[in-house]
């Protein structure tokens, strides 16, 4: 092989898992020490900076960085990364001085936002301290879009979104909050430099079952029913309840549901339980409320009398594997009848774009979506842009931060005429941590603590009031405990061939096996003859160029505790401890190196 | 220098000995010597070497005298049972012990200060006597511990790292070993240890005076050019006469070599070792020709390796005094007093 460059940002910032994993990129390891340090505020701003709603996100987000998180390939679970974030938001006091001011001057140009959900708000943030005048469009009076309107206020007290969301509004956004888009090609025809559609998939799907108009009155749509619990439309729900589908939309539903009158509650899906598309988590705290998960039971129809609902009927099924794919396929038991009150439908969400003329040089696809350029997020007309769920479908707040960043990069140099797809690159900061003989910089002592859980509300208290927030967070001390188990991984091993003599010290000193000192090969020859088997291909092998004897060091990346024992048991410093720091481009970025 | 404990997290997928064992599992407290010392790299290979071997760490017992090396065994079988003596006087305290309980594996380790000045004596009768244990002599030629000194086992004509040039004849403790009669006699490097682990591997299970020299840099004080005891020069003069694959009984022979290439000496229980030569005819059962071999490579400057000489079917000194088969520990009172009619026996054979 050859010796790995780690001067290209991507190579360190792959190692950092979680990061890497991050739609946002958002540098966990940096913030966790600063929470483990007791600087929440300091913690919240690194935060702030990369995925823009901290105190949202620490409480809703679906956490694609803990699954990536290496803790969890060393032992059972990974860093409670997200209900970290929360503690940083918990107590991190008054941080408005922090903040950016707006923009002293304008730069005269004018972006419309349609719909104030996470998407258009994450433009308007990176936007407003670059002096554009900012036109935030919605429906509702204030602004959120799904994060107020469908996700419970049992897990998102109403203050954290009025809070985070200000914080953006208070950088000089025009609102004009209540005030429905009817039509992009009008909103095209005003003096706008640019669209951006941040408008989500607000459309839930129905079942088209037997009984579904006549007991309509009973039967809901999941986020149109969350839609009007959180607004405080619908205040009760029939105390036999059934929720259809197995996403977190449906989890929500349950949960509600037990909150506002229901004592029987049952999620029903059609797959496995494994299978479904709820985050383990939400699988687990709907179950830890008592409410009992039946799969495969393919819903066949709705059960009522004089207009009344009165139970579903279910078919068993049983998965089958065809040519490798997955059917269900009807065992021939008898069908399976629940009785209920209400019917809650969660069973996916589809965009809705009915006032998006279809002249106006924007294209869709035949699944009725609009043609997108995924890094740049520009749309088939090169004015408008999109993001979020209205971008590629429903996937989750974190994407539509992610997609709100490239957005606004593309708007700035759309705006200033440059070419939206010469990007900017990320930016690389790496510095040793070293601070005497065996001393660094961070705490390289690792944790051998399992991950602590986040206390909840006792069950009967929390299921009286669908506005208690049912988790408390962690405490300070429990923070501090879940922080350490952090493994540091963008402090990175980084090795210098012509200081190293070949000792062996940090061979045998390396509590995971992964230095190893061998003949130099290909990469599959190489992962075959290691110290310790080398078999996550999604990890890279850090190799060095030839060494005094001609052989190579090469290190697996791949359960690295980031300890730092080898650079401190090096006769002569060819390991060192180095942060890397990686910064992904924001708008404010975008334009300097042009 | 680490202070630190290390951390209890392993590799997940770090294989498991016949005991349900890891690796990590017969590792030490972590090591206080200096970072980068060769005598931390032989602590390692003892590690694997008794993973290897599947042996149960409380069947072990590590004993040491004083200095740098001495110090080791608190880095390696941390749940084996250990000695640390006075300076020189391991050899006399692994006799004792190995006459007491004849069961346990003994595991003597000793620098080149502890074994070739004050307690050279004592190494001579361990080794004419053939106690059945392991003896290391972690070798570096210089006293680490009081600053860089020149030791007994310092070639004549090394320089110190501040430039004296040492006068005095070196002790080799290999050619000393062979002339007292040890029954197994093997030099190893603590930088290579896929050729020190099957010798400590093939030590451990001789049944009698196993000595290995091991030649282990000071970093600190001498891996400097003018050392001949440094990573580079040991790594330009090393001329290894074999390399040894040790073999236990259940092992599957696979690798083919040209006739001729390879020896295959069966060791009292069984084991096997397959020395595949780099000398030709270099032979290990000959004890005078090794002596000689030596000698030669030696005055050419160059560092002999492998296993020189041994001696499978040899007889140690329980042999040689016919002690009694089980530990002392494991006679009760009928044993050790038979009473008066057992004496009068006795008295009776010596009339």
């Amino acid at each position: 092989m050859q010796p790995t460059d780690i001067r290209d940002p991507d190579y360190f910032h792959k190692v950092v898992d979680c990061q890497w994993a991050c739609p946002a990129h958002t540098p966990v390891p940096e913030y966790i020490r600063l929470i483990a340090a007791g600087r929440y505020a300091d913690a919240y701003m690194v935060n702030w900076f990369s995925n823009v709603f901290p105190g949202i996100l620490g409480r809703t987000c679906d956490r694609p960085c803990e699954p990536a998180c290496r803790r969890g390939r060393v032992e059972e679970q990974p860093v409670a990364i997200c209900r970290l974030k929360r503690v940083a938001a918990d107590y991190k006091g008054d941080i408005t001085g922090r903040l950016p001011a707006p923009a002293a001057a304008r730069n005269g140009k004018r972006v419309a936002l349609v719909g104030a959900g996470p998407a258009s708000l994450a433009v308007a943030r990176d936007l407003a301290t670059e002096g554009y005048e900012l036109v935030l469009f919605d429906a509702a009076l204030r602004g959120g879009g799904m994060i107020r309107s469908q996700i419970p206020k049992f897990r998102l007290p109403e203050e954290v979104i009025d809070e985070e969301v200000d914080y953006i509004l208070d950088l000089g956004v025009t609102t004009r909050f209540g005030e429905e888009v009817g039509s992009l090609k009008a909103l095209l025809a005003e003096d706008y430099d640019a669209i951006f559609v941040g408008s989500g998939a607000p459309r839930g799907r129905d079942l088209d079952l037997p009984g579904r108009r006549e007991a309509a009155a009973n039967i809901h749509i999941g986020i149109d029913w969350l839609s009007s619990v959180s607004f405080g439309h619908i205040e009760r729900i029939g105390r036999r309840v059934i929720v259809l589908g197995g996403g977190n939309t449906a989890m929500d539903c349950c949960r509600s549901s037990r909150r506002l009158g229901g004592e029987a509650v049952t999620v029903v899906v059609r797959s496995g339980f494994d299978e479904m598309k709820a985050s383990p988590w939400e699988k687990e705290d709907a179950m830890h409320e008592d409410i009992p998960i039946l799969n495969y039971l393919v819903p066949k129809a709705f059960e009522h009398t004089d207009g009344r609902l009165t139970g579903m009927i279910f078919e068993k099924v049983a998965a089958s594997y065809v040519d490798g794919r997955r059917r269900l396929v009807p065992t021939g038991e008898p069908d399976v009848h629940i009785e209920c009150d209400d019917v809650l439908i969660a069973v996916g969400q589809e965009n809705a774009f009915p006032w998006i003329e279809r002249d106006i040089g924007i294209e869709f696809d035949r699944w009725g979506l609009p043609v997108v350029d995924e890094r740049t997020m520009q749309s088939t007309n090169p004015r408008v842009f999109f993001g979020g769920d209205a971008a590629f479908g429903p996937k989750n707040i974190i994407w539509a931060v992610a997609h709100g960043h490239a957005a606004a990069i593309s708007i700035h140099r759309f705006c200033r005429g440059e070419d939206v797809n010469d990007r900017p690159p990320p930016i690389l900061n790496l510095a040793s941590q070293k601070m005497g003989i065996h001393e660094w910089s961070y705490d390289n002592d690792i944790s051998n603590d399992r991950r602590y859980r986040v206390p909840l509300k006792d069950k009967a208290v929390a299921l009286r009031d669908i506005r208690a927030e049912v988790e408390l967070g962690y405490d300070e001390q429990l923070a501090y405990a879940e922080a350490e188990r952090c493994l540091n991984c963008d402090v990175q091993t980084v090795f210098a061939d012509p200081l190293c003599i070949e000792c062996d010290a940090c061979v045998d000193i390396c509590p995971v096996d992964c230095i190893s000192f061998t003949a130099n090969g290909d990469e599959a020859d190489l992962r075959g003859r290691l110290n310790a088997p080398a078999d996550n291909l999604t990890q890279a092998l850090y190799v060095s160029g030839a060494l005094t004897t001609g052989r190579v060091m090469v290190k697996d990346e791949n359960v690295c505790l980031h300890c730092g024992f080898c650079a401190e048991r090096c006769p002569t410093g060819a390991w060192d401890m180095q942060r890397s720091l990686i910064e992904l481009p924001q708008a404010r970025h975008a334009c300097q190196h042009a | 220098m680490t202070y630190l404990p290390k951390p209890a997290i392993r590799h997940p997928a770090l294989p498991v000995n016949a005991l349900g064992l890891t690796r990590r599992d017969y590792e030490g407290s972590v090591s206080t010597l200096c970072a980068g010392c060769g005598h931390d790299s032989i602590s390692a290979a003892i590690v694997h070497a008794a993973f290897e071997l599947d042996l149960p760490p409380h069947r072990i017992a590590k004993l040491s005298g004083i200095g740098c090396s001495s110090k080791t065994p608190t880095y390696f079988l941390g749940k084996s049972h250990g000695f640390n003596s006075v300076h020189g006087r391991m050899p006399s305290v692994a006799t004792g012990a190995s006459l007491a309980n004849r069961d346990l594996i003994y595991l003597g380790v000793s620098g080149d200060g502890d074994t070739a000045s004050i307690g050279l004596g004592q190494f001579a009768h361990a080794m004419r006597r053939n106690v059945r244990m392991v003896y290391i002599v972690e070798n570096n030629g210089v006293y680490g511990l009081t600053k860089g000194q020149f030791s007994a086992t310092s070639d004549k004509g090394a320089k110190s790292k501040r430039g004296v040039t040492n006068n005095d004849e070196a002790i080799d403790l290999v050619g000393t070993a062979l002339g007292l009669g040890a029954s197994f006699v093997a030099r190893g490097f603590s930088g290579d240890k896929t050729q020190l682990v099957p010798l400590i591997k093939a030590a451990l299970q001789h049944r009698g005076a196993a000595f290995i020299d091991c030649v282990s840099p000071c970093v600190a004080f001498n891996n400097h050019p003018g050392s001949t005891k440094s990573f580079d020069f040991v790594r330009e003069h090393n001329e290894a006469v074999n390399h040894l694959d040790f073999i236990t009984p259940r092992t599957e022979i696979t690798a083919d070599y040209a006739p001729g290439a390879v020896e295959v000496v069966v060791q009292h229980d069984g084991s096997l070792l397959r020395l595949r030569k780099l000398a030709a005819d270099y032979d290990v059962h000959d004890r005078v020709a090794a002596m000689a071999w030596l000698q030669q490579r030696q005055s050419a400057g160059e560092i002999v390796t492998g296993l020189l000489y041994v001696e499978p079917e040899t007889v140690d000194l329980h042999g040689h005094l016919n002690t009694v088969g089980v530990p002392l520990n494991g006679l009760a009172e009928p044993e050790l007093c038979p009473g008066s009619e057992a004496l009068d026996r006795l008295n009776a054979g010596l009339r």
